[in-house]
């Protein structure tokens, strides 16, 4: 099966402080790709270089054969109709409707007649369980609401890959089991390739085919979710088991408790 | 000595480095305006929109500022016979200087503000992030529309602000003082020169419709995405824009009206 993404000796800094280095992946066509991983590990950063917000320093970012890093504006917009995002709190836009919202890509990129618009706008919405909130506004729905809303626009041009940035960040359990749910429902749906950037562990093994665990900016174990849950990997078990302690350390790295209280004695 | 050295340096560096970066901004937005012009729908939205933020104010203050220039004016000029001369020196007045800058000023506080919280939110929450992954390019449709709005509703606004004033002066001149209307209308018809300062209003309300809608969109497009930084950024706008409408003023009725 051939790779729709392929990222290969990614080196990736701001300024001095490295973010991401050494980065081997391979997201195959078809497949739901989870990248986990602790706060500030660099899992969006590694969504932001697929879609050309960012250039690595060194190495290579592929979507469909094309070399991202190394695409001009153009190219970059040409190869972006083809994917969509949903970022993290949905970054719907607030002085459109949810309608309005959802026809924004069609509207922009096609030349359909508005009674056609308006017939995908509602089976995207009616795909998301929304369709009839579409003349809402965003600040009316709440936040698991304007998630979906938020799949409903990333999904509008049919798009061959699907970038998910922590979609089940602050949301309940209820709405956490059906954005999980459709995420899993429209990557099979579509045909189309999904990346799902999370930290959240039970949704994601639920629905991913396959995950990478990045630790400082590298990936420290990878397999399928089955494979994870038993592995002997010390951060995965940490991570997977959510334990306070381990190769992620509980304390700030610095001085020592009884060094800065004075314990430690004269030496 | 020294470290007031590199300290001076410092700062014109990076005062040219902003003039740069800024003018690049500017022409960018002039790159991508031709795409907003093809689009017209946008364009007209936003002079509606830009226009109505400013218009109660524009009105309000005009009548005022007519008001006033009709009192000042009347009991001075009584004084050498010459209230007559009411209604040309109120309209020359509003048309040539405080119509296009008082305008301005105001639109600066006003609709200028709300372009730069708004573009300066829309980054905060991502928007523009969310367009750029549609492919979509925000300076095209999102900056041009806008800043061409701008641009169109400065000189309409300017007129309604000479308009509304020179009814304020003829209010307080002919309906409050007794002076002759038929002199007030006149005097006015015969003194004011639609080249010489009809238009030189027009050009001076277009340029500073260009300062101020650009002033507005650069401070929130470049803004760095925090509630903080939003809220310096529309104070930053009228600052600028307002200098910026002091500076042009001067630089443009000297080369207008200059000998």
């Amino acid at each position: 099966m051939s790779n729709l993404v392929e990222i290969r000796d990614l080196h990736f800094s701001y300024g001095e402080r490295s973010i991401l280095s050494n980065l081997r992946m391979d997201f195959p066509r078809g497949k739901l790709i989870a990248v986990m991983g602790g706060s500030g590990c660099g899992k969006t950063t590694v969504l932001r270089l697929i879609g050309g917000q960012i250039r690595p320093q060194r190495g290579q970012v592929r979507v469909n054969g094309e070399v991202v890093n190394e695409l001009n504006t153009a190219g970059l917009y040409r190869l972006r109709r083809r994917m969509g995002m949903l970022f993290q709190f949905g970054a719907l836009f607030t002085d459109l409707s949810i309608f309005d919202n959802v026809a924004f890509p069609l509207r922009e990129h096609t030349d359909l007649p508005e009674e056609l618009i308006r017939d995908l706008v509602l089976m995207k919405l009616n795909a998301v369980g929304l369709r009839n909130a579409h003349r809402l506004k965003p600040g009316e729905i709440s936040g698991g609401m304007a998630r979906r809303v938020a799949v409903a626009r990333a999904i509008a041009l049919d798009p061959e890959l699907i970038m998910y940035d922590e979609p089940f960040a602050g949301l309940d359990p209820i709405s956490m089991g059906v954005t999980a749910n459709l995420i899993r429902n429209l990557n099979d749906a579509l045909g189309s390739t999904s990346i799902l950037v999370s930290h959240d562990v039970n949704e994601t093994f639920a629905i991913a085919d396959y995950v990478y665990f990045m630790s400082a900016g590298k990936i420290v174990a990878e397999g399928t979710p089955a494979e994870l849950r038993v592995s002997q990997d010390p951060y995965v078990k940490q991570f997977v088991n959510a334990e306070p302690d381990g190769p992620v350390p509980f304390h700030y790295p610095g001085k020592s408790l009884s060094d800065d209280l004075g314990l430690g004695g004269k030496r | 000595m020294m470290r007031g050295l590199e300290s001076t340096g410092r700062w014109a560096r990076e005062g040219v480095e902003s003039l740069g970066f800024a003018t690049r901004a500017f022409f960018n937005l002039l790159r991508y305006s031709p795409g907003a012009f093809r689009r017209p729908t946008l364009i007209t939205e936003q002079v509606h929109f830009i226009g109505n933020y400013s218009l109660v104010i524009t009105i309000v203050s005009g009548l005022f500022v007519g008001l006033v220039l009709g009192l000042q004016f009347y009991v001075n000029l009584i004084q050498f016979g010459a209230e007559e001369k009411l209604g040309p020196l109120t309209a020359l007045s509003l048309v040539r200087e405080l119509g296009p800058v008082v305008t301005a000023l105001l639109f600066a506080g006003r609709a200028g503000t709300s372009l730069t919280a708004e573009i300066g939110l829309m980054k905060a929450g991502e928007q523009l992030t969310a367009m750029e992954m549609m492919a979509v390019n925000p300076v095209q449709r999102v900056l041009a529309p806008r800043f061409w709005g701008g641009v169109i509703a400065m000189p309409i606004l300017a007129t309604v602000f000479s308009a509304v004033g020179i009814i304020g002066s003829y209010l307080v001149g002919v309906k409050l003082l007794g002076l002759d209307e038929g002199a007030f209308w006149s005097q006015m018809q015969a003194g004011v020169d639609v080249n010489r300062d009809v238009l030189s209003s027009v050009i001076k309300s277009f340029v500073f419709g260009i300062a101020v809608t650009f002033t507005a969109l650069f401070q929130g497009y470049h803004v760095k995405p925090t509630p903080a930084d939003v809220a310096r950024a529309t104070t930053r706008t009228v600052v600028i824009a307002s200098l910026l409408v002091l500076g042009l003023d001067f630089v443009m009725t000297a080369l207008m009206f200059g000998q």
